[in-house]
């Protein structure tokens, strides 16, 4: 990130384009826009510094709704979009909003590239499990046997896990947060903010119109403790109204279970760290989530350090750059007459 | 070197020549066109014209004496300019029973046949189905021939050096290149300096290649298989510094240098794929010029990159063959939608699918013409020979730049790996590329209007992110005119699409010019990119025959010259030679109303300069 010393006392207002939003009425993208707008100002980044790309769908048509500069691009190329502008500008910010359909499935390679690579994004998928700029038919997210439009019997195909996904590409930055928690979501933005290199944030979002209620589990008071794990960095890993239930690393185990807490050592409940380096401890974490969301983890599980693909390659034009003498011109005209050259006279 | 190879041959005659064709023809493993290429160096030392074709498969190493597996390259040198890599060899050195049987049949009686006898054993004979070897049952007397064990010479050669017979016997064709290099007179230094420098990491191959290749040139220089040594004169050629250079060079030196004349860094996003990776490896040389490539993960994501570049305010470029082109349609949409400057690459090969990778063909026009969804005009030039791909780099990065529009470059295999003497240019007579992004709102009230266009050319505002006040939202949806609002008004859109095209169609470029010396042609012949030197050199022929005839050659396709129907209306008959099956004829026909008459040939191959003469000779006498 930018270090700008002096304040901009930039608000969320600032962050509001003239462009009139036209998301469903009761939209989940309507929370984010302005918990996103609202987050904006904490960055202290000039507006004409920070871009947003987006792909195709209801999630991509954020960018038109932030005054700052954005793209609107193609179906599931954001990332590659994004990935050519911050490696060519690095003094810039750049967003990715993109949708469940959008990155995961026709835009799935792009995306894990990007992670991959370690590009200096920010990366906002928007998971409502469900395609709704097409109206309703199932997406890479929708639990099997789905019923909508296009599977009339259900859904034939297992989700993907979007965190299991990031994960497996290496990601260097980790985290799951809900529409409706606005300072959850703006503790994430802040952390991924703060992160050099990729972050990848899958947002829960609700679509009122093709899949409502697909995390109600997570967010009805009712129900909600019992089934929401809050990651924080350096805690023990407790959840239920009471600390009742909590993660353990059962012995001989490759993965993590939940245990009611009474039954554990209080030693052996799983302290989180996120900056575990091998990936597996929080690809663990992110196995803990089924398509039933029982037991749901949200938070950072993952961030760790590594050198971002911007980083280096712009270390290795400098040092290129460093080495060369004489104007680009002169090295122009040298470098076309090099090689075996004759003259005639 | 001067005290172990003699330059002085008394004993030997030596016959002057014009021009002379010569292919290296191997098992793709023998190091064939590294043999054409040194050769080709040393040719264009001694100051020839020279014009090169490659020919090698798509395997890499296919299996060994096969005649799938057979590698060739073929250099054309002369005193006087030539424009083709010659249609018929005057020389064959073939490495293997394959080369020979691969290659014999495009050899005109009394060639002269270069074979290693070594591998015209019974097991390799049979392997590509000879069941008595050539070399002994006179199926080449009207050939010839010189057996020489080239294999056993080289390993004898080298017997008291540290090598490995394996070492020793992959020598064998700097032996066949020290041996073509005495027949033909050429200077050796910079084989020797090369071999250096190529094996500089170990001493052991650089010593046993220069033997090898100074076994081979004294052998020619002892041996009395070989009476008679030729010379072929430097051809006069346009004062200034020379280089040999292939297209795929030049391309990409043309780019690094559009990159310098605009002052605006370079961004390459590709995706290796024959026959265009050597412009990514070239480009990725030159960051200390400001070029920046990146290997994407797909074609989709290189040019989505590039995109994403040319929105930051980089000169972006992505480079492919025609599979790349088709899946890069609808991001090339996109920047034409967005209105940035974007140069895309299409080094065209043999399709539709992978087609045959290695082989040339011009047959992506219509892609790139029409192969995009919607109404999605662009800019379309193609280079005429290699040394051409320079310049037609520049040209596709001006136009992209100055008319903020995507440009497809039609390069194709022949012109991407052939070769020829390049004339270097002085970078300050290279266009002034410069470029003034926006950095002021031009709206009232101090907004800011993303298509509001330059009235001269049609080009709206490249606002980079990080400038302030001019923050704006685009996209791939439909945007009013000057707001770049998203806007589904019916006029809107309608006057959209048509401004779209005529901002193609009022690139001013070029008018084309043409060849008719005597001006009494009735027959012209119009084509485009790289059947430029055949078409050439055909024109030539008949000229020598006192055959009139008119020749025309495209550089810009869209939009096309503003004289072109005047050009074409003047002659009674209209031919157009195409590696297609008659691309550019139909546009012709459909925009001009002119009966052309389509001349095609999808080989894989260059046309011959001797075929196309023939089919024109026939146009000029019969109509």
């Amino acid at each position: 990130m930018a270090e700008a010393t002096i304040p901009l006392k930039l608000t969320a207002k600032d962050f509001k384009s003239d462009q009139e939003v036209r998301w469903c009425p009761g939209c989940g993208d309507y929370a984010i826009l302005a918990a996103v707008q609202q987050f904006m100002p904490e960055l202290n980044i000039p507006r004409e510094n920070i871009v947003f790309v987006s792909g195709i769908g209801c999630s991509s048509r954020f960018p038109y709704y932030m005054n700052t500069y954005g793209m609107h691009s193609i179906h599931g190329r954001a990332p590659a979009i994004a990935t050519g502008l911050s490696v060519s500008r690095p003094d810039l910010s750049v967003w990715v909003v993109t949708g469940d359909g959008d990155a995961l499935s026709i835009g799935g390679n792009h995306l894990i590239h990007a992670l991959r690579r370690n590009v200096n994004l920010k990366i906002l998928l928007f998971n409502n499990r469900i395609y709704g700029l097409t109206k309703g038919q199932y997406s890479p997210t929708s639990e099997l046997g789905k019923i909508t439009k296009s599977t009339p019997t259900g859904s034939a195909d297992s989700p993907f896990n979007p965190l299991s996904l990031a994960l497996g590409a290496e990601a260097t930055f980790v985290a799951r947060t809900i529409d409706s928690d606005r300072k959850h979501l703006q503790s994430v933005l802040r952390a991924a903010a703060e992160h050099d290199g990729s972050a990848f944030i899958e947002i829960y979002q609700n679509c009122n119109i093709f899949n409502d209620g697909a995390f109600e589990l997570l967010k009805d008071p009712g129900t909600k403790d019992d089934h929401l794990i809050r990651l924080e960095h350096g805690q023990p890993i407790t959840f239920g109204a009471q600390g009742q239930f909590c993660v353990v690393h059962p012995a001989g185990g490759f993965g993590l279970s939940v245990r009611e807490t009474a039954s554990v050592a209080p030693e052996d409940v799983l302290v989180h760290d996120a900056t575990v380096d091998d990936p597996a401890y929080a690809f663990a974490l992110s196995r803990l989530s089924g398509s039933d969301l029982g037991t749901t983890p949200i938070g950072v599980f993952r961030s760790v350090r590594r050198e971002s693909y911007d980083t280096l390659v712009q270390e290795q034009l400098a040092t290129a750059k460093a080495g060369a003498t004489g104007t680009p011109e002169e090295m122009l005209s040298g470098l076309l007459a090099s090689g075996d050259t004759w003259t005639i006279l | 070197m001067a005290e172990q190879v003699s330059d002085a041959a008394p004993a030997k005659q030596v016959q002057q020549l014009e021009r002379v064709v010569i292919r290296f023809a191997g098992d793709s493993g023998d190091g064939m066109q590294l043999t054409g290429d040194r050769f080709t160096s040393e040719t264009a030392q001694l100051g020839n014209d020279i014009s090169t074709l490659p020919n090698f498969p798509a395997e890499i190493r296919a299996p060994a004496g096969t005649l799938p597996g057979v590698s060739s390259f073929q250099v054309h040198f002369a005193d006087y300019d030539i424009l083709t890599p010659g249609d018929s060899p005057n020389v064959l050195v073939a490495m293997n029973p394959a080369a020979l049987k691969a290659n014999v049949a495009d050899l005109p009686p009394g060639a002269d046949i270069i074979v290693n006898t070594d591998e015209f054993t019974k097991r390799n004979l049979i392997k590509v189905g000879y069941a008595v070897s050539p070399l002994e049952d006179g199926s080449l007397a009207r050939f010839r021939v010189h057996p020489v064990a080239l294999t056993s010479m080289t390993v004898g050669a080298l017997a008291d050096l540290d090598v490995s017979k394996k070492d020793a016997e992959r020598a064998k064709n700097m032996f066949a290149l020290g041996l073509v290099s005495w027949m033909y007179s050429r200077p050796h230094e910079s084989t020797l300096r090369f071999l250096e420098r190529k094996f500089a990491k170990r001493p052991e191959l650089v010593a046993a290649n220069i033997a090898a290749f100074k076994a081979g040139w004294n052998f020619g220089e002892t041996t009395e298989t070989f009476t008679v040594r030729y010379e072929v004169k430097p051809a006069k050629m346009a004062a200034g510094t020379y280089r040999n250079i292939t297209g795929n060079a030049a391309l990409a030196l043309g780019l690094v240098a559009a990159g310098v004349r605009a002052q605006l860094p370079v961004f390459l996003g590709a995706y290796p794929i024959t026959p265009a990776s050597d412009i990514l490896h070239e480009l990725s040389k030159h960051k200390r010029l400001g070029v920046t490539t990146m290997q994407a993960e797909d074609e989709i994501a290189a040019v989505a990159a590039a995109v994403g570049a040319a929105y930051g305010g980089a000169l972006a470029v992505t480079t492919t063959s025609g599979p790349g082109v088709a899946l890069k349609g609808e991001s090339i949409s996109l920047a034409i939608a967005l209105e940035l400057p974007l140069v895309i690459v299409d080094v065209q090969r043999a399709g539709p699918s992978t087609g045959m990778p290695t082989k040339t063909e011009q047959a992506d026009l219509n892609m790139a013409l029409y192969g995009r969804h919607g109404e999605a005009p662009l800019a379309v030039i193609a280079p005429k020979s290699p040394s051409d791909c320079f310049h037609a780099a520049i040209e596709a990065a001006r136009i992209a730049l100055t008319y903020r529009t995507p440009v497809i470059l039609l390069s194709d295999n022949y012109v991407a790996n052939g070769s020829e003497p390049w004339l270097l240019p002085e970078v300050g007579d290279l266009p002034d590329l410069r470029v003034e992004f926006a950095t002021e709102p031009n709206g009232e009230d101090g907004r800011f209007l993303p298509y509001l266009r330059d009235p001269e050319t049609m080009a709206r505002p490249w606002a980079v992110p990080g400038t302030p006040g001019l923050e704006h939202r685009i996209g791939g949806l439909e945007k009013a005119d000057r707001t770049g609002d998203i806007s589904y008004d019916p006029a809107n859109h309608d006057f959209m699409v048509r401004t779209r095209a005529a901002r193609i169609d009022g690139i001013p470029v070029p008018d084309v010019e043409v060849d008719d010396p005597d001006g009494d042609a009735s027959v012209l012949v119009l084509g485009w990119g790289s059947t430029y030197g055949p078409i050439g050199a055909a024109c030539r022929r008949l000229r020598q025959r006192n055959l009139p005839i008119a020749q025309a050659h495209l550089r810009h396709i869209a939009p096309l010259p503003a004289n072109l129907g005047e050009v074409l209306r003047r002659y009674d008959r209209v031919v157009i030679p195409e590696m297609n099956l008659g691309q550019l004829a139909h546009v012709i026909r459909a925009k001009y109303l002119v009966d052309a008459l389509p001349y095609n040939q999808v080989r894989g191959l260059p046309f011959t300069a001797t075929e196309l003469a023939n089919m024109l000779e026939d146009v000029v006498k019969n109509g």
